[in-house]
């Protein structure tokens, strides 16, 4: 049984078979995560509002699982890097190229919500807080990773590289976690995966865990696609090169 | 080891190279400062250590790009990979971050009193920041071997390095000015972030030299 998984990951490595697999699984994993969100956000605005900030904490739906895949994004790009460092899975690379864009856009768009909650909320649009910085720090690593895998032209060398750099960087990602526990700032602690359990009130859990569910599956998505569009960039980048070859050898 | 030590000092302290231009960028950066806040000693006095390790980290930034592309140029990169069974590379590269601190930091550190006078930062707080700045600029440096070596294919890789070097100096530089703060004002402690500043030093030098030679392993083909 554990052969017969590990034979089907180790086929996935041939791009044309995760080509093959992707172009059939994309439909439904695209249309689960449309009709996902769209049942968790039509929960969110049928759930009673909170008794203290009233309708702002709808922003919470969207809110926290962006900033829930913001970090589950740097997670998968940290294993891919170990895919590519200690197994040198060929996609590996691919996904981590792939995921880093879709990663900064979540981290963005979990610190433009969290800073429109915040407005009303806390009165002010940003404060540096721990949570709030540690996060902003992802957002610049996020980017000077995406800098780093466009800076260099060679796929082999752009990927040790960048897969490097993303180990380093996945230190900060216990300290987003914990920033809360660590420091008692501003931003509110851990709600939902506590020891004891959450402490927010299953009307407004489960439209939440509903919607973190399908944006989770929205980013898989997402990042098969881009994975794909990565591979074809590569095979066309292969095929130019060869015709330049080809064109020069003629020439000669 | 030691050998290798005393080459990067020599070629270090020869004409033509940072370290003197990184005292002098460290000069400009805190000069600049009173201009852009206003001479007002009380205020200066309160950020102080601050300014002092913004342009500490900011300076010794400044000559990272050139930590391993010189001895990529000069072909003795080559070498010291080859000589990879030997000595581990993690411990050559371990000991070209010392040397390049020795000759591109330390000088940093030693006027760092100096400016902090100009910022009207009382005795205690002075003896503070530049036992901080001891500390912790180690660890910016072992940070910085890491985009050094990563960028070290790159023709214009000094920008780079420092953005993608930044982000991971935020820990060291938030210990390194809460350290000197607490020595000044009662409220905070000095000693439990100091410890951590160290702390952060420490295991930057282990992981630092560990990233940086499997990144120079990778660009090396």
């Amino acid at each position: 049984m554990t052969e017969k998984a590990i034979r089907r990951w180790i086929d996935l490595a041939n791009p044309t078979r995760f080509l093959a697999l992707a172009d059939a699984m994309l439909p439904w994993l695209l249309g689960a995560a449309v009709l996902t969100v769209a049942v968790g956000l039509a929960m969110g605005f049928a759930a009673p509002e909170d008794y203290q900030q009233g309708i702002t904490v709808r922003i919470m739906y969207i809110h926290v699982p962006f900033a829930w895949l913001s970090m589950f994004c740097y997670t998968v790009m940290a294993a891919s890097s170990l895919g590519t460092l200690v197994w040198r899975h060929p996609l590996a690379d691919v996904s981590l190229k792939a995921a880093a864009p879709i990663g900064a856009v979540f981290t963005a768009l979990a610190l433009l919500t969290g800073s429109i909650w915040g407005k009303p909320m806390w009165g002010t649009w940003w404060v540096w807080d721990a949570r709030l910085t540690s996060v902003f720090i992802l957002f610049l690593m996020y980017l000077g990773i995406i800098a780093l895998t466009r800076a260099l032209d060679d796929f082999g060398r752009s990927a040790r590289a960048a897969a490097i750099l993303t180990l380093v960087g996945f230190i900060n990602i216990p300290i987003i976690k914990f920033s809360v526990d660590w420091w008692n700032t501003l931003h509110q602690p851990a709600s939902v995966f506590r020891l004891d359990g959450p402490t927010i009130h299953p009307s407004l859990l489960w439209p939440l865990m509903i919607s973190a569910v399908g944006f989770t599956l929205l980013f898989l998505a997402l990042h098969i696609m881009a994975m794909r569009a990565e591979i074809w960039r590569r095979r066309v980048i292969t095929m130019r090169r060869l015709a330049a070859r080809r064109a020069e050898g003629e020439a000669a | 080891m030691l050998a290798l030590f005393l080459r990067e000092i020599r070629l270090g302290v020869r004409a033509g190279s940072g370290a003197l231009t990184g005292v002098l960028f460290f000069l400009a950066v805190v000069a600049v400062i009173p201009f852009g806040v206003g001479p007002d000693l009380n205020l200066l006095a309160r950020i102080g250590p601050a300014i002092l390790w913004i342009g500490a980290l900011l300076a010794s930034l400044l000559g990272l790009d050139r930590l391993f592309q010189a001895d990529r140029e000069d072909g003795s990169l080559d070498l010291l990979l080859m000589a990879d069974s030997r000595h581990m590379l993690a411990l050559t590269v371990f000991t070209k971050c010392v040397a390049h601190w020795t000759i591109g930091v330390l000088p940093l550190v030693l006027v760092a009193p100096m400016l902090g006078l100009f910022m009207n930062v009382p005795p205690l707080g002075l003896a503070a920041a530049t036992l901080t700045l001891l500390a912790g600029t180690p660890a910016i440096t072992f940070i910085g071997a890491v985009g050094a070596a990563l960028t070290v294919v790159l023709p214009r890789g000094g920008l780079l390095v420092s953005v993608l070097i930044l982000p991971l100096t935020i820990p060291v530089l938030i210990f390194g000015v809460a350290a000197s703060r607490g020595a000044v004002a009662d409220t905070d402690l000095f000693l439990p972030p100091f410890l951590i500043l160290t702390a952060l030093t420490l295991f930057f030098a282990v992981i630092g030299p560990v990233a940086a030679a499997l990144a120079l392993k990778g660009a090396a083909d």
